[in-house]
């Protein structure tokens, strides 16, 4: 019993923590100063930086999603229909959900594990100790870099994952480059293309934020900031894939 | 000189001159869990002076030194820093409180990513000082501490020792008017550790730094205490024997299970041993 109301008093003080995290972070954003070059390192760290493991991703997704609707659509004589299917998987779900983990995997562990370790050098004490907020410097350029490259990133993915699927369709299925691009555009709705453009702001919010309050929360030296970065990759990916449940759930029900 | 001290109130200048409280501890409790760090632990650092914390370790000491910064907060008693009481400051008014303080961590916490320069003037250039002003501070007081030609290094370039002195020169580089020193010889060789003290001295004899040193380097402790730095002209900066006067400026507190087991300079400090087993033991 003792060890459970324990690890409930933990949660919520996670909870509480992240919170208040999160709250200073806003708070920044709209009071001086400001960490522009802060802002303009992250944007390029975690954008560009992420580009090729995206563009990998989203390339052979699209790839092996045509291999296999293509089996499954020559069932019904409608191979043609391949781009319909590719479009409506990788626009809604398969790019957001599949870039946000990439970007988890590498931008969430790379956060925790940095500021961990400033943690655990006292260098984020000496930070303080030299006048400046943590959460200023350190968490808002990242929050504000995740939230405005994961879209771009998973913009990028999903394309590179039409062409992907556009390169088997030709060569493997034998459709026409008219009639996959043509399935394409009839497969997606406007309320379609609007939820593949909406959720990856939310996913890029969660694994950044997550990361930074992970790392800002090391204790234990060297080991600890292993634990951490474990921690941050575990908890932004399940949180990217609730998260999508939740904003998917809510979208359905205002545009839909 | 490049940078002036923050400005202070005509009667606060008064109060804090030579001599007056510039640190203010008052039946300050701390506990961590079940556990009691600090048990109504009073004292008062006075203007220029330099206090000398000794204790096993666990015993309390840089959680002192945090205590000031405003890291942590104590769970009972107050704290007046500069003449402001900043046991109740949010973090945002303690900003302005540290604008004062400067701080030596115990590995030096210098940022990786920032070269020497750059880890020096980081105050600095966050107090909004011109740049060209910063860096000719940043040259000055790394001139200071004698690593000038080390400025475009990257800490990981640095040994242990360099680390500590820039950790000192960019604690000094904003010009505060108290300086904390976490452990700052701690596992460095005795040569080195002779340097670092000689820095400290310095800036208490030269600049009017008023100190905290936390150590249970017990050889550094006492050179610290019983030295002091004359300027020399030409010739530089000179150490010799501290007057009786300059001696009693530096005064040891040495702690134990939370509280202040003693309080006094350190010809005092050497009489109480034989007379105090724990001290003995701790001295010896």
């Amino acid at each position: 019993m003792g060890g459970l109301e324990n690890w409930a008093k933990a949660a919520v003080l996670e909870v509480q923590e992240y919170a208040r995290m999160v709250g200073r972070a806003c708070r920044s954003l709209v009071t001086p100063p400001f960490y522009y070059r802060d802002i303009i390192d992250q944007l390029n760290i975690i954008g560009i930086g992420s580009l090729t493991v995206v563009v990998l991703t989203g390339l052979f997704t699209g790839m092996v999603l045509a291999l296999q609707s293509g089996i499954t659509l020559d069932m019904f004589g409608a191979r043609s229909m391949v781009g319909r299917l590719v479009s409506a998987s990788m626009v809604k779900e398969l790019g957001p959900v599949l870039t946000a983990l990439m970007v988890a995997g590498r931008v969430g562990s790379g956060i925790a594990a940095e500021l961990g370790s400033m943690v655990v050098t006292d260098q984020i004490a000496a930070l303080r100790a030299l006048g400046t907020d943590p959460v200023r410097k350190l968490v808002l350029p990242r929050i504000l870099a995740g939230l405005l490259m994961v879209p771009l990133l998973t913009c990028i993915s999903v394309g590179v994952g039409l062409l992907g699927a556009w390169i088997i369709t030709l060569t493997q299925l034998k459709v026409a480059s008219g009639v996959y691009w043509n399935s394409v555009v009839g497969g997606l709705y406007i309320q379609d293309v609007w939820m593949g453009l909406i959720k990856p702001f939310f996913l890029g919010f969660v694994i950044v934020s997550i990361g930074c309050h992970v790392g800002l929360r090391t204790s234990g030296g060297t080991q600890g900031v292993g634990r951490a970065t474990t921690n941050a990759v575990v908890a932004s990916s399940v949180a990217v894939l609730v998260v999508n449940f939740l904003v998917t759930k809510a979208l359905i029900f205002l545009m839909y | 000189m490049a940078v002036e001290r923050g400005a202070r109130s005509a009667l606060l200048e008064e109060a804090l001159g030579p001599g007056g409280p510039i640190v203010v501890f008052d039946k300050v409790t701390l506990a961590f869990d079940d556990k009691v760090i600090l048990d109504e632990i009073s004292f008062t650092l006075k203007t220029g002076h330099t206090k000398i914390f000794l204790g096993a370790s666990g015993a309390g000491k840089s959680t002192i030194l945090r205590l000031i910064l405003g890291l942590l907060k104590p769970d009972g008693g107050q704290i007046f820093v500069n003449g402001e009481r900043v046991d109740n400051m949010s973090e945002d008014q303690m900003m302005a409180v540290r604008a004062d303080l400067g701080m030596v961590f115990q590995e030096g916490a210098l940022f990786d990513s920032l070269t020497v320069r750059e880890n020096v003037g980081y105050k600095l250039l966050e107090q909004k000082v011109p740049y060209a002003q910063a860096d000719r501070r940043v040259e000055e007081v790394l001139g200071f501490v004698r690593l000038a030609e080390f400025i475009d290094r990257k800490p990981s370039e640095l040994s242990g020792g360099q680390r500590r002195r820039v950790a000192i020169a960019r604690a000094m580089a904003a010009k505060p008017r108290i300086l904390l020193y976490d452990e700052p010889t701690t596992g460095l060789d005795p040569i080195t550790s002779i340097t670092i003290d000689e820095e400290i001295i310095k800036l208490r004899d030269l600049e009017e730094v008023s100190s905290i040193v936390v150590t249970h380097q017990l050889r550094d402790a006492f050179f610290v205490a019983e030295h002091m730095a004359v300027a020399n002209g030409s010739e530089g900066v000179r150490f010799e024997r501290a007057s009786a006067h300059k001696a009693d400026e530096a005064e040891f507190i040495m702690l134990r299970d939370g509280k202040i087991a003693f309080e006094g300079n350190a010809t005092e400090l050497r009489e109480v041993q034989n007379r105090d087993p724990y001290i003995q033991a701790f001295l010896s």
